[in-house]
Order: structure tokens, then sequence, then C-alpha cells
């Protein structure tokens, strides 16, 4: 999420050096994009700093500034070493594990969202906009207030440790469908015209215009959820009891917790997921935030 | 053979408004018939019904001898061009040429040899695998076009097409549109609010207002022979001047002047005169105050009082400039009376 916060803040600057061109002005926005840059990633350097350093002396001496010898072992290990109580997990599956709950949560809630505004914003049926508001107000009921009752429903469907029962009961979106919904309604009305002159119907009308015509809406829906479901601790530490099922940001927890006790805490290693884990989110925002700005270009009228 | 036939159409909203009050209208094979009307006057409605985009309440519409009320737009054998284009923005101009003919599953061979015929028919053909968005607004109305001409309709619906253009690129694609009309020899409904492209493009106009329709004619016949006070000042740039006035037995009073006039009609009226139609003159006539003078180049408008009211007269511009108090004068055969309360033509 640092990596977005300084990206958003770079074009505004120079926006504002567009606008004054004074040389003042333009050493102040550096200082303040400096400070910004420095507090953001400062913690993350030294974090990854420490990481490459041996646990013991991590214990002795706190968080270390500049690079230890370790760094290639530490993140082997991080990666490839049996881990968690049954030693049936290594990092490496932990990020396929974070990979496919991160994508299928994306993926989950821009298709159901779609439908979903589709729905409300095309097809003329009774209480269309009291159906938009009941799912609106779903944002009243997070995962959190009712999980007791979800976790329930989950392990009644025999989906505990599954990656349907990690991801199914987290893709109903009412963001989503708010987003795309008044997506949908800045559409102009004379696009499904012509296209229902053409011969469309309203499942080629969806496909083949409104897709392609959100490319930027779900880019924009991927990085943000994308990043949501790659965060998600609570859910997935409830219902997955069997550990090849465990996320990367499950398994950082597991480290301190396994090794406390008769050994040092492994403090590089637990360093090194948290990089780790942070990585693919920022390699999405960066990706996705490319195409996003190249969709919104390509669209301008 | 009439390929259109709209007969006693009604149009009633769900909220009530009655937006189409019982319309007749056929349009020949070949024929290019053009709606105009202020905006409000059911004219988009109309064309949109014999689309298929908007329910009949009550009438027929009947394309090729077969009633269409029921079926669905892609149906009809009808092509519309929209205002603001309504091109697919995310396909190249060949896709949306060929996108209503895809879904018709029509042959793949078909479908090029109709969309280069098109684009060769409408200069388009360097443009084909562009986006709309990389396109200027003329190109794009052409492509809306192709997209019409491609699907070989019985009728073209054009819905305010130009509107979007500035006025130059305006002039350049009307011309446009009629002759690719006449070369294509199919019928077509022009919806519009600017009577220059009515007169310029119809065969023949319906004037509408409030939903019913006013007049029927040749753009000659509108303009010389208006049904009424609404088709008179609507249509002509500068419209009809029309002027109250009172027929008696001795002639007709307007403004405290008598003209003569030969009417049976008696009593109030409201005269209407072309404002080319009127002369002034240095001597006789009936008295005229010269107001505002207007030059466009190649005639100018001669704003004037008479009696009480105002009259424009138009003038070429190698006349001299008139000044001063003159006399109009004007051939009775040109005058049109129409009736004062209703504005019927009398």
């Amino acid at each position: 999420m640092t990596t977005t916060d300084t990206e958003q803040t770079a074009p505004k600057a120079q926006a504002a050096l567009s606008r004054k061109s004074f040389g003042g002005v333009r050493v102040y926005d550096h200082v303040i994009l400096w400070l910004g840059v420095f507090f953001m990633m400062g913690p993350l350097v030294v974090a990854f700093m420490t990481s490459t350093f041996d646990h013991v002396l991590i214990h002795k001496q706190g968080m270390q500034v500049g690079f230890g010898g370790e760094f290639l072992s530490t993140y082997e290990t991080v990666l490839t070493q049996q881990g968690g109580f049954t030693g049936a997990v290594t990092g490496w599956l932990m990020t396929q594990n974070s990979f496919i709950l991160g994508i299928g949560f994306a993926l989950g809630k821009i298709v159901v969202s779609m439908l979903a505004a589709y729905a409300i914003v095309y097809f003329r049926f009774r209480a269309a906009t009291l159906c938009f508001w009941v799912i609106f107000l779903t944002l009243l009921l997070p995962l959190e207030v009712r999980i007791l009752p979800s976790y329930e429903v989950v392990q009644q469907l025999g989906l505990l440790n599954s990656y349907t029962g990690l991801i199914l009961p987290l893709i109903a979106s009412a963001t989503g469908t708010f987003f795309f919904r008044q997506f949908f309604k800045s559409v102009p009305n004379e696009l499904l015209e012509a296209s229902r002159i053409d011969g469309a119907g309203p499942f080629r009308f969806f496909v083949d215009i409104l897709v392609p015509l959100s490319t930027t809406m779900i880019a924009a829906i991927f990085i943000i959820m994308f990043v949501v479901g790659w965060n998600q601790y609570l859910w997935p530490t409830l219902m997955t009891t069997d550990e090849t099922y465990f996320t990367l940001v499950r398994g950082i927890k597991q480290i301190m917790q396994i090794m406390i006790g008769a050994d040092i805490p492994k403090y590089n290693e637990a360093l090194a997921m948290a990089i780790l884990a942070m990585l693919p989110p920022a390699a999405v925002i960066i990706i996705f935030q490319r195409m996003f700005i190249k969709g919104l270009v390509e669209q301008e009228k | 053979m009439t390929t259109l036939r709209i007969k006693n159409v009604r149009k009633v909203y769900p909220n009530g408004a009655e937006a189409v009050k019982g319309v007749s209208v056929d349009v020949e094979d070949g024929e290019l018939v053009v709606f105009v009307g202020p905006s409000g006057c059911g004219k988009s409605t109309l064309l949109r019904m014999v689309a298929g985009l908007e329910s009949i309440t009550e009438g027929d519409i009947e394309l090729a001898g077969r009633v269409v009320n029921d079926l669905e737009p892609a149906d009809r054998n009808i092509a519309m061009v929209f205002q603001n284009y309504a091109l697919y923005p995310h396909m190249t101009v060949r896709k949306n040429l060929a996108y209503g003919l895809k879904n018709r599953k029509t042959p793949q061979s078909e479908i090029d040899a109709r969309v280069n015929e098109a684009a060769d028919l409408l200069q388009i053909a360097e443009f084909l695998d562009r986006k709309p968005s990389q396109l200027s607004g003329g190109q794009r109305q052409r492509v809306a076009m192709g997209r019409a001409i491609v699907r070989h309709p019985a009728i073209f619906l054009f819905d305010e097409p130009l509107s979007n253009l500035d006025a130059k690129l305006r002039n350049q694609m009307r011309l446009e549109i009629k002759k690719l009309q006449r070369r294509l020899k199919t019928a077509a409904i022009y919806v519009t609010h600017d009577q220059v492209e009515a007169m310029t493009l119809a065969d023949r106009i319906v004037v509408l207002n409030g939903g019913q329709i006013e007049q029927i004619g040749t753009p000659a016949e509108v303009y010389a022979n208006p049904a009424s006070t609404f088709v008179a000042s609507f249509i002509g740039a500068p419209p009809m001047n029309l002027v109250p006035a009172n027929v008696t037995d001795t002639g007709m009073e307007v403004g405290g002047v008598t003209l003569d006039h030969a009417s049976s009609h008696r009593g109030p009226v409201t005269f209407g005169l072309r404002p080319e139609r009127a002369h002034l003159v240095a001597n006789g006539g009936a008295p005229v105050e010269i107001g505002v003078v207007e030059e466009l180049g190649a005639v100018r408008l001669v704003h004037c009082r008479l009696g009480d009211s105002d009259l424009t007269v138009t003038q070429n511009a190698d006349e001299p400039v008139p000044t001063g108090s003159m006399g109009l004068e004007f051939s009775a055969a040109d005058a049109v009376l129409f009736h004062r309360d209703s504005g019927r033509r009398l």
C-alpha cells in the first residue's frame, strides 16, 4: 500500500509544478516528496536490511541498517523450508495460496459485482433500486460481524480447508456493485440502442460492448481487491486448519509463534516473509496502474 | 410502392404524457422524408418508434408491407444513424461496420465485401483499422453512416445526425447524405430541428408540432403555402412576416394602413408575407419606417415598421441602402392569410 501512496502524490506534485514553475516552489515540493518517500519507505528498507542478518545478532542488537551476509540463505530458507506444526508447508506454497486467494477474491468480486450492476442498471425489473440499496446495505455487515454464521454455512457445505471455502464467502461486493453501477449509468444509452439495432441480445451486449468498455474499471477494482484479498487474515485463520492452505500473511505470525519458547525467534525469517508478502501486491499495483492510465488516455474523446 | 406506412400512431408515456398524438405518414420507395419541428414536438419519438426503440401505444407501423409493431429493432430491416454517432469506442472502424452483420451470422466473405463497398462509398477505407477516438467528427459521422449502409436496410433512419458537427462541416455532410441517399435509392427518414437541413435534404417535409402533423409537403410547397402560422414561422430564415390584420369590404387593414386585397374572408386575420416577396420603393406602396439594416453579404435584411407592426424585408445587397420613410409593395398573390385564432390557413 505504501507504493500507491507515494505514486499518487507524485502526479499531484507534478501538476503543481507545471502551474507554478518558480524555483523556490520546486525545491519545496521536492522536499515534501522526499519526506514522504523517507517516511513511507524507511521502515520497509530497514526491515529488508535487517532480514539479511543472522537472527541471533538481531536479537542482541535490534534492527539493522546495512547489509548482512545472510540474504540468500534466509530467503531460501523462508521459501523452501518445511515449516509449520506438521512441517507440510513451505513459504513457496504459502505464496501460491496467497495468489490463489488474492486473484480468486478479486476476479470473483469483479464477476459478481459486474453481473449485479448489469442487472440493476439495464433490466427494468420491479424494485431494482430497492435491490441495489439492499446490496449496498451489506456494507454495514462486514465479515467480522457475520463471521460465526458464515463459518457455520461454509462448514455445513463441507468447504472448510478448501480454496472454494476460502474465496466464495468473500466475493459478494457492495462496493464493486456500486462502482460498476455508476460506470454503467455513464455509458451512453445510444450504444445500447445501436447494439440492439445491430442485433445484439443482452448477453452479446454485455460481452461485446460493456465488458470491453469497462476494462479501466475492471483494472482499478482488480488492484484494490487483489490487495484486500491478499491481506485477508481473519477469515483464512478461521477457515483453514490444514496448513497446506495457509497464506503468507498467516505464515508470518506462524514463524514467530512456533519459534518462541526454547529458541530465539527467527526475526530475520519473519521479516523476510513480510517483505515477500509485500512484493506481489506492490507489483500488481505498479503493473495495473500503467494499464489504468493507458485506458484512461485511450478512451479520452 | 410504399416502403413505410405510419398509421394513426400514438405514443403515451407511462407518466401520461402524450408525445405523439395520432400521426400518419407514408414514405415512398427511395424517398427522403424529413421530420422537422421544435424540440419536444415528438419527431424523435416517432423515429424511435419506427426503429423499434420505443413501444407503440396505438396505431400501426408497416415496413415493406408487414406490420412491425412488435418486432425487435434488429428484425425490422432498418438502420439508424444517431446524433452522437454511437460508435463502439473499443472496436476498430472495420469491426464497428461488421458488428451487425456478424451478429446476423453473415458469412465472413460477404461481410468483407459489404464493409469494403461501404468504405469506398464513404471514402473511409484508409481509416478501417483505426478506433473511433482517432477520427474527427466528420469521419465518425461517415463511419456511423457506413454502419447503416452495410446492412442494406429497407429504410435509413437519421436522428439529427449533423447536430454535433460545426457549421461548415454540417453543410458538406448534408450534401453528402443527400448524394448518398440518391445513389443508394433507399428510403430514408431524417429527423432535424434545423429547417435549413429540412429544406435542402427533403423530398417531402413533415412539419411536427406538439405531437401532431402541421403540414406534409415538398419543401417548395411548405415554403410557399404554409398550412399554419406555425409552419410559416418555422420554415424559412428569416421567417415569414406575420402581422395581425383585419379584412373588410374595402380591403385589408394592417397597422392602420388599408391595403388592397381581395379575399372572401371578412374579419380579423393574420397576414403573412415572405421577406423576399416584399419590395421597398421610394414612392407609393404602404408607408413604412426603416429601422435596423443587417448586411449579410449577398443580401441584406431590412427591418421596418408598418403602422405598429414589425416587418422584415430581404433585398439584394446591390440595391441602395434604404433609409427613412419608404413604401412597401408586394403582389397580392404572395400574401397568405391565416385565421387569427386557430392559426390555420384561410
